[in-house]
């Protein structure tokens, strides 16, 4: 049994070799292997095809959920959503998450700052012409003090919850005290149903756009994303890290990250993400320093998988001592 | 008139030059027969050998599949039947990908791969794993889809709470396509290259010897390192 040879005899004995030796086209095995895999994956291609869900819109979004949408809104507004709550790298209103004294989110700072009322509801609302209704009570409410913008948003809020769809995908919320903020809501979400507010959060300085932060964030706040995430078996809770939509084979790789998500303490921690990627961290480097890790290292000369992979090998050792 | 023939001494360079330096080197290095050999050790007979070479040309199909989507431009597999046929052939080769990848590494590991100097053979492959699956993901957030807005808006979490999300924002499409396109496919394609050279140079790890057999024949292994193995 070779496990009983030491780790220094195995790695010395590893360094020669003055066996048999037998012709081998490497060439040709690649090309061979090139075609193999060509055939193969065209094969798959037609039987299979790939999967390709049309993108959602903050204009879908805003039609067929009117009232998640004016309801993230209003939380985008008073900073209750989930983006205006995140920390960093959006912005100073959390703390991020940690795991001991590691703060690596804090540290890192905001490098993409989003002020959730100013460019998810103001700066829309600004760009709408010709409608004074809207710039006087977006003024009303600015100038409210803090207090009375609280009452009003939280009023609303709780009115959204009964809140049922109008003529024309419009929100009907009971009466109530709610200030400007209908009048506000009402606007952005004709705005966002007209198709308006996809290319204003993408507006920057210039012409061509690539950065899909705002708009991305702003859905992810909102409940269309997530329904369609669920028909589609891509929550987390459904092991969706590794799956893609339709029945596809999706991220298979990233099944042990995703198994972490599963069990506890990671799945109720509010840092699980940071204790996923550090778990993730300390295996990896393991398995790349396997060579250098007693005990891991070993394994192999333990699970005799090796006595089937070089079986030949063993086989005419043992005939060219004479033995069975 | 022509011109005389240079002699034989005029052709080679002074042996100080840099360009013969780095030549001898590579030759030293490398010799042409251990890159190249048209022999392996007679141990080398098992079909799990074949899922490194299955890799790379899995890796293969995956980048001239991608040449041809990124020639086209991101929206172009969205709209027209051929795009859509090689998106889902650079799809199925991603997961050829893995999938001999994954078997060709346990292999390794279950045949201590790293023994006789090749722990370096060892980490380049793990490393080209690990920076393959940034690769795939980059693609996955790539895809202007659904699944790259469910994904992106998913996986933001995990990578802002490393605090890598500060330079490396998966919402930014423009970000996601350079690193997919060309940042990451430099490095696994480096990766692969070294990985193969070591291969090349310190030869495939010889069978681990049995006691009762090295006790029968205890200079069995003596002689000949391994990574002179191309004659």
């Amino acid at each position: 049994m070779s496990k009983r040879l030491s780790h220094r005899e195995l790695d010395a004995a590893a360094r020669h070799y003055d066996g048999p030796y037998k012709p081998y086209d490497l060439v040709k095995e690649l090309c061979v292997a090139l075609v193999l895999i060509t055939v193969l994956s065209v094969a798959l291609a037609i039987v299979f095809s790939s999967p390709d869900e049309p993108p959602s819109t903050i204009a879908q979004w805003s039609r067929q959920m009117p009232v998640d949408f004016v309801t993230t809104a209003v939380n985008e507004l008073d900073g209750t959503s989930g983006t205006a709550g995140y920390g960093p790298p959006y912005n100073h209103n959390g703390p991020g998450q940690h795991a001991a004294f590691l703060h690596l989110q804090k540290w890192l700072g905001v490098s993409h700052p989003i002020d959730t009322a100013a460019d998810f509801v103001y700066q829309p609302l600004s760009t709408i012409p010709d409608v004074p209704q809207v710039k006087i009570a977006t003024a009303a409410y600015q100038a409210a003090p803090a207090k009375t913008q609280a009452a009003w948003t939280t009023a609303y809020g709780n009115a959204l919850a009964k809140a049922s769809v109008g003529p024309g995908n419009t929100v009907k919320a009971p009466p109530g005290n709610y200030g400007p903020l209908p009048t506000m809501m009402g606007a952005l979400l004709a705005l966002a149903q007209s198709g308006g507010l996809d290319g204003d959060l993408l507006t920057s300085r210039q012409f061509y756009q690539t950065d899909y932060t705002k708009p991305l964030l702003f859905m992810a706040d909102g409940g269309l994303l997530a329904a369609r995430a669920q028909a589609q078996h891509l929550l987390g809770t459904q092991w969706g890290m590794m799956n893609e939509t339709g029945s596809y084979p999706g991220q298979v790789w990233l099944w042990l990250y995703t198994f972490w998500y599963q069990i506890s303490p990671y799945n109720s921690s509010a840092n699980a993400d940071l204790l996923v990627f550090l778990t993730m961290g300390v295996l990896s480097l393991a398995l790349l320093l396997i060579p250098f890790i007693p005990g891991l290292r070993d394994i192999p000369r333990w699970v005799p998988l090796y006595r089937y992979i070089w079986r030949d090998h063993y086989r005419a050792q043992r005939r060219a001592l004479g033995q069975r | 008139m022509t011109e005389p023939a240079p002699s034989p001494a005029a052709k080679q360079p002074a042996p100080s030059s840099w360009t013969a330096r780095v030549r001898e080197w590579g030759v030293r290095a490398m010799p042409p027969e251990r890159l190249l050999p048209d022999s392996q050790p007679a141990y080398m007979s098992s079909w799990i050998y074949i899922f490194g070479v299955l890799t790379i040309a899995s890796l293969t199909v995956i980048i001239g599949s991608g040449v041809v989507l990124g020639l086209k431009g991101p929206a172009w597999w969205h709209y027209t039947g051929v795009g859509h046929f090689f998106n889902s052939i650079h799809l199925w080769a991603v997961e050829l990908f893995f999938f001999c990848m994954v078997i060709h590494l346990w292999a390794k590991f279950f045949m201590a791969a790293w023994r006789g100097g090749r722990s370096r053979t060892w980490m380049t492959g793990v490393i080209s794993f690990l920076i393959s699956i940034v690769a795939a993901f980059t693609g996955y957030v790539s895809q202007q889809n659904f699944d790259s807005q469910w994904i992106a808006t998913q996986a933001k979490d995990g990578i802002n709470a490393t605090g890598a999300g500060a330079f490396f924002n998966v919402l930014n499409f423009g970000q996601m396509y350079s690193y997919h396109l060309l940042l990451l496919p430099v490095v696994v394609v480096g990766l692969v290259v070294a990985h193969i050279l070591l291969v090349r140079r310190n030869g495939i790890v010889p069978p681990l010897p049995l006691s009762d057999l090295v006790k029968a024949r205890p200079a069995a292994d003596g002689g000949e390192r391994a990574a002179s193995q191309a004659r």
